[in-house]
C-alpha cells in the first residue's frame, strides 16, 4: 500500500494497512514536546533538591537535606512541647480545680471528645449511653463507684482484663452449671423483676426469697442492693445492662455475665484518662435535669 | 466446537484435561482437611466437564474446513461471553459490597459473606474474570486479523482461555473460604499461582507463534500493547507471588519478602498491574476498535510509538508512590512521585491521539453509541491518568491516601475506562464475530450507555466528595490544637455518598446487564450478513475476488 494523502487533515499516512486501519504519519504536537521538557525539568529540580537516586549502599540527600523521619520527629517533639505546659496542668491538679478553669475545661473537652470518640464510643456509643451489654456513661448508676478515683481506676485497670490488678467480676451461670433447675431460675425471675417494685403473688415471693437468698445475696445483697466491690449490679433499680424482660433475665441466671472492659494503662496516657473522667462527669452532668 | 478439531487434536484436549483431572485428584486427596482440598475438587469438577464435552464428540467426523480460508474465533466467541458472564458477577459482587458498607446488616451474618471476602471477589471478578477474559478474547480476534494470519493452532487458545477461567473460579471460590495471600489484586494462593504462571506462558508463546505467521510486514501499534500487557504482567506476577508453602497439602503461605521490601515489591506489582493489565492491554483494545469503528486512521503514529514506551518505561517506577509517609526510604518515595508526573504526558498522548483519530467522524459518535463508549473510554482514560499522577503527589497523597478518594480515582479508571473501552469493544466484535448486520437492539445500546455513563459520574463525584470530606475530617484540629473528630464522625459523614455510590454501582450493573442481554440476543435473532474481507492472507484468491467486486 502506497502512502497517502488523508483528505480531512492533509497528513500522509504511513503506507502500512491492518484490516483496514492505517496510521497518519502526523508529527508529535509541539505543546507535547513541551509538556515533556517542562515535567522532566520539574523531576530534575526534585531529584536535587530532596532525596532522590540510590548510589551504591546510600542515596542522594538533596540539598534540600529534607528526611521525612528527621521531620517526623521534629513535628512530634514541637507538639509534646506545646502541650507540655497544658498535660503538667492537668497531671497536677485535682479534678475540682480543673473543672473550676475555664480555660482548661475548653481544652479538655475538645480534647477528650475525640479520645472518647476513637476509643470508649465503640462499645459505650458516641453519646455514652451504652447499649446492650455495654454500660450508659451518663446515667447515676455506676457499677464500680462514681467516684472520679474510682472511674479513674477502672479505666486504668479495666474489667475481667488482662492487667494485673484488672477489677474482676463474675455472675456465674447457675443454670448451665447445675447449681439451679430451670424451675428454680423461673421462679427467680418474677422474684427479681420484684425487687424494682413489680408485683407478685406471695407464695412466688416466698419461693423466689429462699432461693436469692442462698444463690444470689452474696454478691447482690440480702436487699437485692448490689455490693460494688464485686461489681454486682443494683436489682432494685430500673437499669437492666442485659436487658430487663423476663427472658433476658432468665438468660443472664441461666449462663451468667461476665462483661469485658479492656485496660487502658497502656494505651492512653494518665493525662487522657483523667480528661476522659472529667469529660464523663460533663457528659453526665449535662444530663440531669 | 469440538468437531472442528482434528483426531490428533481432541487426543491431545483429551490428555490435557486428563492431566488437570489427575492433579484435581492428587490435591483433593492430599489437601483434605483444607480449603486446598475442595479447589481439588474444582479442579475435578471443572476437567472432568471438559472430559465428557471432549469425549461426547471424540469420535465424530474429521473436520472437512479448508483451515487456510478463515480465522479461528471459537475461542473469541466463548471468552466475550465469560467476559460478559463475570461482568454481571463481579458489577453484582460490587454492589452488594457497596451496601454492605452503607447497610452493615447486609452481610447476613455469614463469614462468606463478610466484606473481607466478598470484596476481593468482586475485584478479581472485575479485573482478572471481566477485564481479563474481555483481552484474552479481543487479542485473538486482533492477532489474526492485524496479522492476517490465522492461529497457529486450536487447542493453545482453548488451554489459554480455560486455563486462566479455571484460575479465576480457583482465586474467588477461594476467598469465600478465606484464603488468601493478603495481597492487594494477587490474593490467591501459591498453586493457583504456579497455574497461572503456566496458562500465561502459553498465552505469551501463542501471540508470539501467531505474529510470526503473519502475512503483513509491520506489527500494529495494537500488538505491542498485548504484548506489553502479557511479557510485564508475567514478570510481576511471578516476582510478587514468591512465596514458600507452609506445606504442599495446605492454601496457607509466606512471602519471601518481608516488611517494607514486601510492601514495595506488593506495591510494584500493584501499580503495573493497573499499568500492564488495565492500561497496556486496553489500550491496545482502543487501538484497535477505535479506528475501526470510527473508520479514520490513527491520528499519529508517530504519538502512538512515543506514548507507548513512554507508558512502557515510566510505569515501572511508580509504584512507590502507594508507600508515601511510610517505612519507606523518602529517596524511593521522590522517584515515583517524580516518575509518576513524567508519566503523565505519554499517558494523555494515547487519549489525545485517540480522541484526535475521531476527527471526522464526531457525527458517528454522535450516532453510534459503541463508538460513543470508546469516545468516553478515552476522555475518562485522560482523566483518571491526570488524577492519579496528581495523587502521586506527596502532600496531594497526605491529604487522599486511605480515603475514599482512592476509590473514585480506581473506578474512574475500571469503570469509565476499562469498561467503556470494553463495551464499545463488544459491539463492535459481537457482529462481526457472529457475521450479523448489527446488534440486536441499537436502542439497548444506548439505554447502556447512558445507564453506564450515569452510574459512573455518580459514582466517581460521590467518592470525590466522600473522600476529600474524609481526609479533610481526619486533619482538622480544633482551637485547643488536638484532633477535632473521632473517627466514627467521618464513617457517618461518610454515609450519604455511601448510598449514593450503591446506586451509582447499581445504575452500572442495570447497563451491563442490558449489554449481556443484547449480546445474546444479536447472536440469537439479529439479521446475518457476511463481514467484509475478514479472512486471512493466504487466502488470497477471494480476497482479489472481494475486492473487484466492490
Amino acid at each position: 500500500m502506497k502512502e497517502v494523502r488523508d483528505p480531512l487533515t492533509g497528513h500522509m499516512t504511513t503506507g502500512h494497512e491492518w484490516n483496514g486501519i492505517t496510521e497518519l504519519n502526523t508529527r508529535v504536537p509541539r505543546a507535547i514536546w513541551l509538556f515533556i521538557l517542562v515535567t522532566h525539568v520539574w523531576a530534575l529540580i526534585i531529584w536535587i533538591l530532596l532525596p532522590a537516586w540510590p548510589v551504591g549502599t546510600t542515596y542522594t540527600k538533596g540539598v534540600l537535606g529534607l528526611d521525612q523521619r528527621q521531620q517526623v520527629n521534629k513535628e512530634i517533639a514541637a507538639a509534646e512541647r506545646a502541650f507540655a505546659e497544658r498535660d503538667r496542668q492537668i497531671r497536677e491538679r485535682s479534678v475540682p480545680e480543673i473543672m473550676t478553669d475555664v480555660s482548661l475545661m475548653n481544652y479538655v473537652m475538645d480534647t477528650a471528645s475525640a479520645i472518647f470518640g476513637d476509643n470508649c464510643a465503640v462499645c459505650h456509643g458516641t453519646a455514652a449511653s451504652g447499649g446492650p451489654g455495654y454500660p450508659s456513661l451518663i446515667d447515676t448508676d455506676w457499677l464500680w463507684g462514681g467516684d472520679t478515683d474510682q472511674i479513674m481506676e477502672t479505666l486504668r485497670v479495666g474489667i475481667n482484663s488482662q492487667h494485673p490488678d484488672t477489677r474482676h467480676a463474675q455472675m456465674p451461670a447457675f443454670g448451665r452449671l447445675g447449681v439451679l433447675s430451670g424451675r428454680d431460675v423461673r421462679l427467680l425471675v418474677p422474684y427479681v423483676k420484684s425487687l424494682s417494685g413489680s408485683d407478685i403473688p406471695a407464695e412466688v415471693r416466698a419461693a423466689g426469697e429462699d432461693l436469692f437468698s442462698r444463690n444470689c445475696s452474696s454478691c447482690h445483697g440480702a436487699d437485692g442492693m448490689g455490693r460494688l466491690q464485686a461489681g454486682a449490679p443494683n436489682l432494685t433499680d430500673d437499669v437492666w445492662l442485659y436487658g430487663g424482660g423476663d427472658n433476658d433475665i432468665f438468660y443472664t441466671i441461666w449462663d451468667g455475665r461476665q462483661g469485658w472492659m479492656p485496660a487502658w494503662q497502656a494505651r492512653l496516657s494518665d493525662e487522657d484518662r483523667k480528661m476522659l473522667v472529667i469529660y464523663l462527669q460533663e457528659l453526665a452532668d449535662g444530663e440531669r435535669p | 466446537m469440538i468437531s472442528r478439531l482434528t483426531s490428533g487434536e481432541r487426543s491431545i484436549a483429551l490428555m490435557l484435561a486428563s492431566t488437570g483431572a489427575l492433579i484435581g485428584v492428587l490435591m483433593g486427596a492430599f489437601g483434605s482437611g483444607d480449603p486446598m482440598g475442595v479447589h481439588g475438587w474444582i479442579v475435578l469438577a471443572f476437567c472432568g466437564a471438559l472430559i465428557l464435552v471432549i469425549g461426547n464428540n471424540f469420535y465424530d467426523p474429521e473436520p472437512s474446513e479448508d483451515r487456510t480460508l478463515s480465522y479461528y474465533d471459537d475461542p473469541t466467541k466463548a471468552g466475550l461471553i465469560i467476559a460478559l458472564s463475570w461482568a454481571v458477577v463481579g458489577m453484582g459482587m460490587g454492589v452488594w459490597v457497596a451496601c454492605q458498607l452503607a447497610w452493615p446488616d447486609f452481610r447476613f451474618e455469614n463469614a462468606w459473606s463478610s466484606f473481607g471476602r466478598i470484596r476481593p471477589v468482586h475485584t478479581t471478578g472485575i479485573i482478572f474474570g471481566f477485564g481479563g477474559n474481555a483481552l484474552i478474547a479481543t487479542s485473538f480476534h486482533i492477532m489474526q486479523r492485524t496479522s492476517r494470519a490465522r492461529i497457529p493452532d486450536q487447542v493453545a487458545p482453548w488451554f489459554v482461555l480455560l486455563g486462566y477461567n479455571l484460575f479465576c473460579l480457583i482465586a474467588v471460590s477461594g476467598y469465600l473460604m478465606g484464603v488468601t495471600q493478603s495481597k492487594e489484586y494477587a490474593e490467591p494462593e501459591w498453586y493457583a499461582d504456579i497455574w497461572l504462571v503456566v496458562v500465561w506462558v502459553s498465552y505469551f508463546t501463542l501471540y508470539v507463534r501467531t505474529l510470526a505467521r503473519r502475512n503483513e510486514p509491520h506489527i500494529y501499534v495494537a500488538n505491542w500493547y498485548y504484548l506489553a500487557f502479557i511479557l510485564v504482567m508475567a514478570v510481576l506476577h511471578v516476582v510478587n507471588n514468591l512465596a514458600l508453602p507452609a506445606s504442599f497439602s495446605g492454601a496457607k503461605s509466606y512471602s519471601v519478602f518481608g516488611g517494607v521490601q514486601d510492601a514495595m515489591t506488593q506495591w510494584w506489582y500493584g501499580h503495573n498491574a493497573v499499568a500492564f493489565f488495565l492500561t497496556s492491554g486496553f489500550l491496545g483494545m482502543l487501538y484497535y476498535f477505535l479506528p475501526k469503528r470510527a473508520e479514520r486512521p490513527i491520528y499519529s503514529y508517530r504519538l502512538s510509538i512515543l506514548s507507548f514506551w513512554g507508558i512502557t518505561f515510566f510505569y515501572i517506577w511508580v509504584g512507590s508512590h502507594h508507600l508515601h509517609y511510610t517505612a519507606l526510604p523518602h529517596w524511593v518515595q521522590t522517584l515515583g512521585m517524580t516518575f509518576s508526573i513524567m508519566l503523565l504526558v505519554p499517558s494523555w498522548a494515547s487519549a489525545g491521539n485517540a480522541l484526535m483519530t475521531l476527527n471526522g467522524a464526531w457525527n458517528k459518535v454522535r450516532d453510534d453509541a459503541a463508538l460513543r463508549f470508546m469516545m468516553i473510554a478515552a476522555v475518562f482514560y485522560g482523566l483518571s491518568t491526570f488524577e492519579g499522577s496528581f495523587l502521586a503527589i506527596r502532600p496531594v497523597n497526605g491529604l487522599s491516601h486511605y480515603t475514599d478518594w482512592t476509590v473514585g480515582h480506581v473506578h474512574a479508571g475500571a469503570m469509565g475506562w476499562v469498561a467503556f473501552i470494553t463495551f464499545g469493544s463488544i459491539y463492535t466484535l459481537a457482529p462481526i464475530l457472529w457475521k450479523r448486520a448489527g446488534m440486536y437492539s441499537a436502542k439497548a445500546v444506548e439505554w447502556h450507555f447512558w445507564f453506564a455513563l450515569a452510574g459512573t459520574v455518580i459514582y466517581v463525584f460521590a467518592m470525590w466528595n466522600s473522600g476529600i470530606t474524609q481526609g479533610l475530617m481526619w486533619r482538622t484540629y480544633n482551637e485547643s490544637g488536638t484532633l477535632k473528630y473521632p473517627f466514627i464522625d467521618t464513617v457517618v459523614a461518610m454515609r450519604p455518598y455511601y448510598i449514593a455510590r450503591a446506586f451509582g454501582g447499581l445504575l452500572f450493573l442495570s447497563g451491563a446487564c442490558i449489554g449481556f442481554w443484547n449480546v445474546v440476543m444479536t447472536i440469537r435473532r439479529a439479521p446475518l450478513k457476511e463481514p467484509e474481507r475478514d479472512y486471512p492472507m493466504n487466502s488470497e484468491e477471494p480476497q482479489v475476488a472481494a475486492v473487484a467486486g466492490k
